[in-house]
């Protein structure tokens, strides 16, 4: 036997083990989840209730999943203008520069932070000011939630993006410039439609982060079983009900918490393809 | 090629003969060290059972690793059998007991008050009768300074402020002795949120476990929750002196919550104590139980294993034990209840022998 076919067959083996694990996880997220759809059907999507009292069961996952998405969405709206503006500064007017590589380092360094240590700066830091700022009156919510997840994505918005927007040729930047155009002309008619797919990208890869971040956000949420009215509302997103209740959960309501589960990963599934989608369309 | 393979060889061989010694290691070690017992639950009992079992271990040298992990997890514990016995504050019905592997029995170990928490500036103490509190937990009294809470405090000067209810977001006893008493006490609670461990709660928000209650009431101004007596006590949080079935405003001391466990008590020790109709008694109390298997012989227990169990469910009874109970703001177990408890322990078997004398 040569090398290369060890190799080959090591490789081989290797993904496929990945693939198995893969296949086992939604194998058995979906012999889980069964129970919960054979009784609920359909309901168990759009019903908003949660119901775990003792013969009024009655499980419906509308709440977590409005709250999962709006979460994210928020923290995507918040990041997105920080994310870009820390790329431009970052890959272009402060390009090569000491500054430029502090700053990016300080960014990547937020991305090592341990979940846990944003939720108890949210708990004890963010959430007091929310309450100083008379936004709402106990501070937890879909809005203070919101923020922290926006602050937890922005690593993984930016370091893609960093990495695309130093790649445009310098020579179209040049032409641009020696045409008399504006650095803002430069970064909108010459950059930003360069590097569109990749910053997409990353935003994609970042909204997805969001949807399934748990303990920041059950710690700031509220963890309130129902459809937030406000963005300063309370509320509970799938990860976190998971969080809270799987410890003393069987039968139908273990069920239903392992088919959240498996809608979370639908939906992320779904992000992730869509992402795929929009960059090939885009490039 | 050959080297890599000899490699390869050289690593699994060396692999292997490390796990291997490291596998005698183990062996040798827990043949020596003492029997460690492990349980799991409730967080309402968690300080008293945390300073027992260290006492406990203290004397003889059993280590008993207790995880606060709410009465709901807990169960759940038992049931999937990976510890040897779990704390909980609300008991089997008939119908959980059902769905557990094996039969299981119930020990009271000490009775605690669920008190009414809340963190307004200023105020030390609040009166709540039945009605203020059902209306605040259903969300229809939703500022400190409504008029039906100043009507039964008058004096008292309340902020315009928002009140916001916390409650658990996990499986939890403590929420069973609340809801419990608030199914009593209101038609409206009983008929739309009812009693369990965990609910469909009208309003407020949650948090896990005692001391995440306990965290997010004395961290929010205006807010109102229920947490177990000690972890008011040692957190320094303010709670309401609430108005009992003989119409007296009683806070939940010590005193009180023996004066509600004094009833009548069945066999299997499974009652509860809420809205107690003697005068002194502080409504929402509530007994705490050590629930385990009535037949120890299961998954490869030990006799030894099992015999250290019941030992240590037998001490926790003594009068040594409950004083530990009684400084953490429990309630000692009367002499009829303590009596019931022994004989409900000498009914515990190991291959359908009694395990204690």
């Amino acid at each position: 036997m040569n090398s290369d076919k060890i190799t080959k067959y090591f490789l081989f083996a290797g993904s496929l083990l990945i693939l198995v694990v893969a296949g086992g996880m939604v194998f058995s997220l979906v012999g889980g989840a069964i129970p919960a759809f054979h009784k609920f059907g359909w309901h168990f999507i759009v019903s908003s209730d949660w119901n775990p009292t003792e013969g009024r069961e009655n499980y419906g996952a509308l709440p977590f999943i409005a709250g999962t998405l709006i979460t994210s969405v928020l923290a995507l709206l918040i990041s997105i203008p920080m994310a870009f503006s820390t790329s431009l500064f970052v890959a272009e007017y402060f390009r090569k520069t000491p500054v430029a590589s502090v700053l990016s380092s300080l960014v990547d360094l937020l991305a090592g932070i341990p979940s846990i240590v944003y939720g108890l700066w949210g708990f004890y830091t963010l959430r007091p000011f929310i309450m100083h700022l008379g936004l709402s009156p106990q501070g937890f919510g879909v809005f203070t939630s919101g923020i922290i997840l926006a602050i937890m994505i922005i690593p993984y918005a930016t370091s893609l993006s960093n990495e695309i927007i130093t790649m445009v040729p310098n020579e179209l930047k040049e032409a641009a410039y020696s045409l008399g155009a504006t650095r803002l002309e430069v970064i909108f008619n010459v950059i930003v439609p360069n590097a569109r797919s990749g910053i997409v990208a990353s935003y994609i890869l970042a909204f997805g982060r969001a949807l399934g971040e748990t303990m920041a956000v059950t710690m700031l949420i509220g963890n309130d079983n129902k459809i937030p009215h406000s963005l300063f509302d309370t509320g509970n997103t799938m990860a976190s009900v998971i969080a809270n209740q799987f410890g003393e959960a069987d039968g139908l309501k273990l069920s239903s918490l392992i088919a959240i589960g498996l809608l979370l990963f639908i939906i992320t599934a779904l992000v992730n393809t869509a992402g795929k989608f929009i960059i090939k369309r885009l490039s | 090629m050959k080297k890599i393979i000899i490699l390869l060889a050289v690593v699994t061989a060396f692999t292997a003969c490390k796990s291997g010694s490291k596998k005698k290691g183990a062996a040798e070690k827990s043949a020596k060290s003492e029997i460690s017992l492990s349980a799991a639950g409730s967080t309402f009992a968690g300080p008293f059972y945390k300073t027992a079992f260290k006492k406990y271990f203290d004397q003889t040298g059993v280590q008993t690793s207790y995880g606060l992990t709410g009465s709901g997890a807990g169960i759940r514990s038992l049931k999937d059998r990976v510890v040897d016995f779990c704390g909980s504050d609300a008991f089997l019905s008939d119908a959980e007991a059902a769905k557990m592997p094996a039969p299981v029995v119930h020990v009271a170990t000490c009775s605690g008050a669920v008190d009414i928490a809340f963190n307004v500036p200023g105020i030390e103490s609040v009166k709540l009768d039945p009605e203020v509190l059902a209306d605040i937990f259903l969300g229809k009294i939703t500022k400190w300074n409504d008029a039906k809470l100043k009507a039964i405090n008058p004096g008292v000067k309340f902020p315009d402020m928002a009140i916001s209810v916390v409650h658990r977001s996990d499986g939890s006893g403590t929420t069973f002795i609340f809801s419990d008493y608030m199914s009593k006490i209101s038609k409206e609670w009983k008929d739309n949120v009812g009693v369990g461990k965990s609910l469909n709660w009208p309003t407020g928000m949650g948090a896990k476990g005692n001391p995440g209650v306990a965290g997010t009431i004395s961290s929010t101004v205006g807010a109102i929750g229920y947490i177990g007596s000690d972890y008011a006590f040692a957190q320094k949080i303010s709670f309401a002196l609430l108005k009992n079935a003989a119409g007296n405003y009683v806070a939940p001391t010590i005193a009180a919550v023996s004066a509600a466990g004094n009833g009548d008590m069945p066999a299997d020790t499974r009652i509860m104590e809420t809205n107690s109709t003697a005068p002194d008694a502080y409504p929402i109390s509530g007994f705490t139980w050590i629930i385990l298997y009535k037949e120890q012989a299961y998954n490869g227990r030990s006799l030894a294993q099992a015999e250290a169990t019941l030992k240590l469910i037998d001490w926790m009874l003594d009068p040594a034990a409950q004083a530990i109970g009684k400084e953490l703001k429990y309630a000692p177990l009367p002499e009829k209840v303590v009596q019931i408890d022994k004989a409900i322990l000498r009914t515990v078997t190991y291959n359908g022998k009694p395990i204690l004398k």
